[in-house]
């Protein structure tokens, strides 16, 4: 026990004393936070509006369109103003020229958009909607429908929520999906990025040879335990300094930033007061309904599940990763493709992971979050929707069972394979050293 | 010291080791020899401890082998060296030994031992990838004795050294061999063995060829041939017993009636000016050569 103490100290320091080690663990929440930041001012921020010339010959839009509008400005043109649509694109400095062709036995015949370029699909759709929705209603005139009657139609609202009769809350399927996705993705990378970190080291020991003095000292076993956990202490180690970095970013940001978005928000709403459209004050406002729905979740369940699904998915993967990395004789591209077997269920798992997200309750999710091989993955990505009690006893006691089985097999292959050179070791022949008592 | 009692080794269908046995006494130097392939390795790895053998048994000091007991007794340099190319070399000392279970004290008196021994002082903070080859063989030596094992395995221990480092390390293995360790020596290069072993085995497909005192085999391999120069040339009865000469040395083959100590009588009584004159044993390398081309085995 002391001897794969000394072994998982020396792969621990080794790995946490890198710069690698340091540049990622300092690189990865500021990506992370500026990417937040960003979005979010980007959100706040009003966006410099896009000029839009409107060549309109049927009469209908004309005055429609120049109501004020968030995102485009339109600038309404006669056809004897227009030379050519590309010197008006010019002149005006706008972004795209909308022809309506007059009226044909009073419906509209054509729309054509002209742009120097191509247009992008997201505008067009947006400028489609537009146009389609204010000849909807210049339909429902022509059918009689009054004006009052019309705008009440275009102002349907509807509050819909959902909630949880288990723990009488309002429940949020956006925020728990992209909660859900967060945690299984971040749990995909880490076994990922940990578990080729010890089929690597168990690659190097190998054909660096050392693993021959090393076992002449300790058993293989140690030795390979050793590797695995003192590389899961570093996975820790990073979390935990993630975990810190993003709560010192949060505090200095909302020391550098509150006042400025506490500005933002008085302007917004006196904006607000002037527009009664959804402005920016019902943004704000939705923004400060998430954090406030952040707030209200369950981290310490969270944290602890991430914790415990990390650990051992990782723990399960990693000897598999070392049993490959075992039989790999110095060939970075063998290495690829013997570890493709394990490689495969993670990616598996990821893709059960989407599906579960859209269905968190059915089979596929429930058989995913309860296979060892793709539950730390598909479970983790549950437990924001809040998952039976039976079904997570179910899940721990199946993973720490695969844990303890993958572990003993790949400590067979292991055993062998770090002593073997040269020739590559068949099926046929892994299956007999698992045997092999 | 160790013994090893008709050890077989199987790896699947091949035999490895078939049948070997061996006797290492305490503080001599052993040679294990054999060409490649012949299961010198597998032979030291069941003697690490690294594999079990499929038969036969191992006594350490008289007593059963177990592992547990001896791991820090042993000290093991397989032929293909490898460090933690990442470590840096004072570091990598003391985690080696400390798998050993040496005191993390004892280790820094040991290093500061032989660094200052094979003048190794400069590089103590360097990384093991900064090394030359040399230097990390050297390094690779230190950390097979720094735990003071009885017993020391060397795998190939000179290839890959220059003529210098290697002279260092050759007289470092006596020193160790004189204070009492009993040495292992594994190579297929002749010349070194003649220089350093008291005892040999001589192995070929997993069994033994030759065993013995090094000098006992030499003299039970000599075919009864002399070297003779002289400052002139040679006359008379004695060219009859000449083998072969080149200029004024020549090969001689004494018959049973005419003994060598006839021949040279014969040659004095001439008045022949006699240079150099010697016994002519086989090499290592000859005995060798001619055992592993196919002969039964033979025990000394």
């Amino acid at each position: 026990m002391k001897k794969t103490w000394i072994i998982i100290k020396r792969e621990y320091l080794s790995r946490v004393r890198k710069k690698s080690f340091l540049i990622t663990t300092l690189l990865v929440p500021l990506l992370m936070f500026s990417l937040f930041s960003l979005m979010i001012y980007l959100t706040i921020k009003s966006e410099k509006k896009k000029s839009i010339l409107l060549l309109d010959e049927s009469g209908i839009f004309e005055n429609k369109l120049q109501t004020s509008d968030k995102k485009y400005q339109f600038i309404s043109l006669h056809s004897n103003e227009i030379q050519s649509k590309a010197k008006a694109l010019e002149k005006y400095k706008a972004e795209i020229l909308i022809h309506v062709f007059p009226l044909k036995n009073n419906a509209i015949d054509s729309i054509q958009f002209f742009k120097e370029g191509s247009i992008s699909i997201v505008l067009k759709e947006q400028l489609s909607e537009k146009l389609s929705s204010i000849y909807h209603s210049h339909q429902l005139k022509q059918f009689g429908i009054e004006e009052h009657m019309v705008d009440s139609l275009n102002r349907v609202n509807l509050n819909i929520k959902s909630y949880d009769l288990e723990n009488n809350k309002e429940t949020h399927s956006e925020l728990m999906s992209g909660l859900g996705y967060a945690m299984g993705f971040l749990i995909y990378i880490v076994i990922l990025i940990y578990g080729t970190g010890v089929m690597r080291g168990v690659m190097e020991e190998k054909t660096n040879r050392i693993a021959e003095i090393i076992i002449s000292s300790v058993k293989p076993f140690q030795l390979m335990m050793g590797k695995i956990v003192g590389i899961a202490f570093v996975g820790l180690t990073q979390f935990l300094l993630w975990f810190i970095l993003m709560f010192a970013l949060q505090i200095v940001a909302s020391i550098f930033l509150l006042p400025d978005t506490s500005e933002i928000l008085n302007q917004a709403n006196e904006l607000g007061k002037s527009a009664p459209q959804l402005t920016a004050p019902d943004k704000i406002q939705k923004m400060t309904e998430i954090f406030k729905m952040l707030s209200e979740q369950n981290w310490v369940l969270y944290i602890f599940s991430f914790l415990f699904y990390f650990l051992f998915g990782y723990l399960l993967y990693a000897s598999m990763f070392a049993a490959v990395g075992s039989l790999v004789n110095d060939d970075a591209q063998e290495a690829q493709q013997m570890s493709l077997p394990i490689t495969m269920p993670i990616i598996f798992a990821f893709f059960i992971m989407i599906s579960a997200l859209k269905d968190p309750h059915g089979n596929l999710a429930i058989f995913g979050s309860l296979f060892p091989l793709t539950s730390p993955i598909v479970m983790l990505a549950r437990i924001p929707y809040g998952v039976p009690i039976w079904q997570i006893v179910l899940s721990t006691i199946f993973l720490i069972g695969g844990f303890l089985i993958m572990t003993w097999v790949s400590s067979k292959i292991y055993r062998t394979g770090i002593l073997m050179y040269g020739k590559k070791a068949s099926w046929k022949e892994i299956i007999k050293w698992i045997r092999m008592s | 010291m160790l013994e090893l009692k008709h050890l077989k080794k199987k790896y699947g269908q091949h035999i490895a080791v078939n049948n070997v046995s061996m006797r290492v006494e305490k503080g001599s130097i052993h040679g294990l020899l054999g060409p490649n392939g012949a299961g010198k390795s597998s032979i030291l790895r069941m003697v690490t401890g690294i594999t079990l053998p499929d038969e036969g048994e191992i006594l350490f000091e008289e007593k059963p082998y177990r592992l547990q007991d001896i791991i820090s007794h042993i000290g093991y340099m397989p032929e293909e060296r490898g460090l933690y190319k990442k470590m840096k070399i004072e570091e990598h000392l003391i985690y080696l030994a400390q798998l050993k279970g040496l005191s993390l004290d004892a280790t820094k008196k040991q290093i500061d031992f032989w660094f200052a021994k094979l003048d190794m002082n400069t590089w103590r903070k360097k990384k093991v990838e900064d090394l030359s080859k040399g230097m990390s063989q050297k390094l690779q030596f230190v950390a097979t004795v720094i735990h003071e094992p009885k017993l020391v395995i060397l795998d190939e221990p000179f290839s890959g050294l220059d003529p210098v480092n290697s002279e260092i390390i050759k007289n470092e293995i006596f020193e160790l061999a004189k204070k009492g360790t009993s040495i292992i020596f594994s190579t297929h290069r002749m010349e070194q063995v003649e220089e350093i072993c008291d005892k040999i085995t001589l192995i070929n497909k997993g069994e033994i060829l030759l065993q013995g005192q090094l000098s006992n085999i030499k003299d039970s391999f000599k075919n009864n041939t002399y070297l003779l120069e002289t400052k002139e040339k040679l006359e008379g009865e004695v060219l009859s017993y000449v083998v072969s000469q080149v200029q004024n040395s020549y090969i001689i083959k004494p018959t049973q009636e005419n003994s060598i100590q006839n021949i040279l009588q014969n040659c004095i009584n001439n008045h022949t000016e006699i240079i150099h004159f010697k016994e002519l044993l086989p090499t290592l390398q000859e005995i060798f050569i001619q055992q592993v081309e196919g002969k039964s085995s033979t025990t000394f």
